[in-house]
């Protein structure tokens, strides 16, 4: 074994040039798309966790039927008193919820006294809301960053709009779940940034002056907004908690909650799709020029080698060993390539971590690109290399194997 | 018991359309620790013969029986297996493995093909080193000793299995005189020390009379038979 590993070595190094040829090849393929996952992985993790951390939550929970309606915002659709506690219980028992913060979501009127015009509004409590969407402090461009009651946070579109500056008097008229309307006056306590997204262009208010607002007489809950300790198990905790929740059925026998991730919630989701695609398509490209730079390379050894085959053959080789030779010459082909790629990949990524490629996404300036090379992507990029690369080495090796040695001999 | 046995050996190639007939019903026998010679032009049938012999080839009719196996029932890797134990080349153009050294060369067969163990190894590779002359230039790569000295490794190699049988295809046609009767002498050596049958073609009239048998072939078949120098069968 350690003697065909030698000669197998020897051999890729007896064609210096044309080896060092494929090993570029191949290094270049990994570099390439390590540099691309690592990139677009990045811009991936950046922009989920600026929808999420910003506004969204990982997951949300609703009564079932909300989704449907969401663009009304349907204040007859909110969660009882009742349910929130079965809600709550269901959340505690699963493992991996950090936080959750309740909302009351609704549409009202906004009044300037000069002006009016619409907006949507969040009543939700300002310390979990903030252990749910982590970045909305950083939103507040001007102002407090804790939502207290009897101020309103608003957009900063709407405040350019509307010309209402920080401190300013403003009211909310909103109507609520039995038709009658209410107003109450608020001080604009906080101008937000407004960012992409479902919710990213909505004002922020006390939860207790949404209910007072909508004359609520109990709270009733549009939606619970839920944080996970680890965002990889999103799929884990969702289903978790849809299957907690699951024995919660009204009278006709339904489901009452509808659990929800970020995913379904998000038209991101469909370009993080499209960045997951074009991954995958780039790893066809790294599969074909490693399939082709290697086959290439072992078809001409194979053939510069026949004499030597038949030599080999003639003294008593045995076919699974010279397949074996070969199917190494292609594996070290692989690895090499593999490891200075790898190394090239860490090179780019340094650098462009040092150069810092910023970027805007919506309304979103300065994001940067920051790439970090994952040992799962490493991993998985190295093995589909090797993989190809003993499989491309197959056919020839298996052609040699099989060789007469009389034939072999007298190759010219 | 003879250590080759051939009756009514035929082998016919056939290209396309045209049947070349190689080798026409031949018989002839081979005792162990001998050293026989089959001479002939170009196209009489030797290098079939040999290969036919070395298991390389099988016979298109007739028998063949060579240190009591049947080659024309042996299977491809019954027949690698049994080269691997019983016989041994020496090729016209050498046929060393350029990526590996001279000692390395020799070491060959004993690693891939039999499995010898280390010391023992060593112990045969050097001792038969020694005695072809090569043991200084263990290290060296074929690219980097002469063509004499390259036959004199691919002897070597060829013997340090213990095989019974040594097969040689034109061994000298690309060396000098000198060189051609160095590397005879070793094989007679060799036959003696070690008992080891060696067979070989050539058309080299100056070492024919050099081996103790002489077979005659022309047009595929054998005409004459006659003694050598060292001759004990005439």
């Amino acid at each position: 074994m350690f003697k065909l590993v030698k000669i197998a070595v020897r051999n890729l190094l007896r064609y210096k040039r044309r080896t060092l040829l494929t090993f570029s090849l191949i290094a270049v393929g990994v570099t390439f798309v390590l540099v691309f996952v690592s990139s677009s992985s990045a811009f991936k993790n950046l922009m989920i966790g600026q929808i999420t951390d910003s506004m969204l939550g990982h997951i949300q929970v609703h009564k079932q039927g909300y989704m449907a309606s969401i663009d009304s915002l349907p204040l007859t659709l909110n969660l009882s008193p009742k349910n929130m506690k079965k809600l709550e219980k269901a959340i505690n028992s699963v493992p991996g919820i950090e936080a959750f913060s309740p909302r009351i979501k609704f549409a009202g009127m906004f009044s300037n006294f000069i002006e009016t015009t619409n907006i949507r509004i969040n009543g939700v409590y300002s310390d979990k809301e903030t252990a749910v969407a982590p970045l909305l402090p950083g939103r507040v461009k001007k102002g407090e960053k804790v939502i207290k009651k009897g101020e309103i946070f608003i957009p900063e579109l709407l405040a350019k709009g509307m010309k209402v500056k920080l401190g300013d008097t403003i009211v909310i008229i909103a109507t609520n779940r039995d038709g009658s309307v209410n107003g109450k006056q608020f001080t604009v306590g906080a101008v937000i940034e407004s960012v992409t997204g479902p919710g990213g262009r909505d004002g922020y208010m006390h939860i207790d002056d949404a209910r007072e607002l909508l004359r609520m007489e109990q709270l009733e809950i549009s939606e619970i907004a839920i944080r996970l300790s680890d965002f990889d198990k999103l799929h884990n905790v969702s289903v978790g908690l849809t299957s907690a929740l699951s024995e919660e059925t009204n009278k006709a026998g339904k489901p009452i909650f509808d659990v929800r991730t970020w995913e379904d919630l998000s038209p991101f989701y469909n370009v993080a799709r499209m960045i997951d695609i074009m991954t995958f398509f780039i790893k066809l490209m790294l599969i074909a020029i490693v399939l082709i730079s290697v086959m290439n390379v072992m078809i001409m050894a194979i053939f510069e080698r026949i004499r030597e085959i038949g030599t080999m053959a003639a003294i008593g080789t045995k076919p699974g060993k010279i397949l074996f030779l070969f199917l190494i010459e292609g594996f070290f082909l692989g690895v090499f390539g593999t490891i200075v790629g790898i190394i090239f990949t860490s090179l780019a990524t340094y650098t462009i971590n040092a150069v810092g490629i910023s970027f805007n996404f919506g309304r979103q300036v300065g994001l940067i690109l920051s790439p970090r090379l994952e040992m799962g992507q490493i991993f998985l990029i190295s093995s589909i290399v090797i993989v190809v690369s003993v499989l491309a080495a197959l056919q020839p090796a298996f052609k040699a194997s099989r060789m007469e040695p009389i034939n072999a001999l007298r190759h010219v | 018991m003879s250590l080759i046995s051939a009756q009514d050996l035929t082998k016919v190639y056939s290209l396309g359309e045209l049947r070349v007939e190689a080798l026409k019903s031949v018989s002839f026998t081979v005792e162990p620790s001998s050293f026989v010679s089959f001479v002939g032009p170009s196209g009489s049938g030797k290098t079939t013969l040999l290969n036919l012999i070395g298991c390389l080839d099988r016979p298109t009719s007739g028998s063949l029986t060579v240190a009591g196996a049947v080659i024309s029932s042996l299977s491809r890797r019954e027949a690698a297996d049994f080269r691997g134990r019983n016989l041994g080349f020496i090729f016209q153009d050498f046929n060393l493995m350029p990526v590996l050294t001279v000692y390395e060369n020799v070491e060959y067969p004993l690693l891939v093909v039999q499995n010898v163990v280390a010391a023992e190894r060593k112990k045969r590779i050097l001792s038969l080193l020694d005695t072809v002359g090569m043991l200084d230039q263990k290290d060296k790569y074929p690219d980097q000793i002469s063509g004499g000295q390259k036959q004199r490794v691919a002897v070597a190699r060829a013997l340090v299995t213990n095989a019974s049988l040594v097969l040689a295809d034109e061994p000298t046609a690309n060396l000098d005189s000198k060189t051609a009767f160095m590397v005879i002498d070793i094989m007679h050596k060799m036959k003696d020390e070690l008992g080891v049958t060696f067979i070989f073609s050539t058309h080299d009239r100056k070492i024919v009379g050099e081996v103790e048998t002489i077979y005659t072939l022309t047009d595929g078949m054998i005409t004459g038979k006659a003694a050598g120098k060292g001759g004990r069968y005439v």
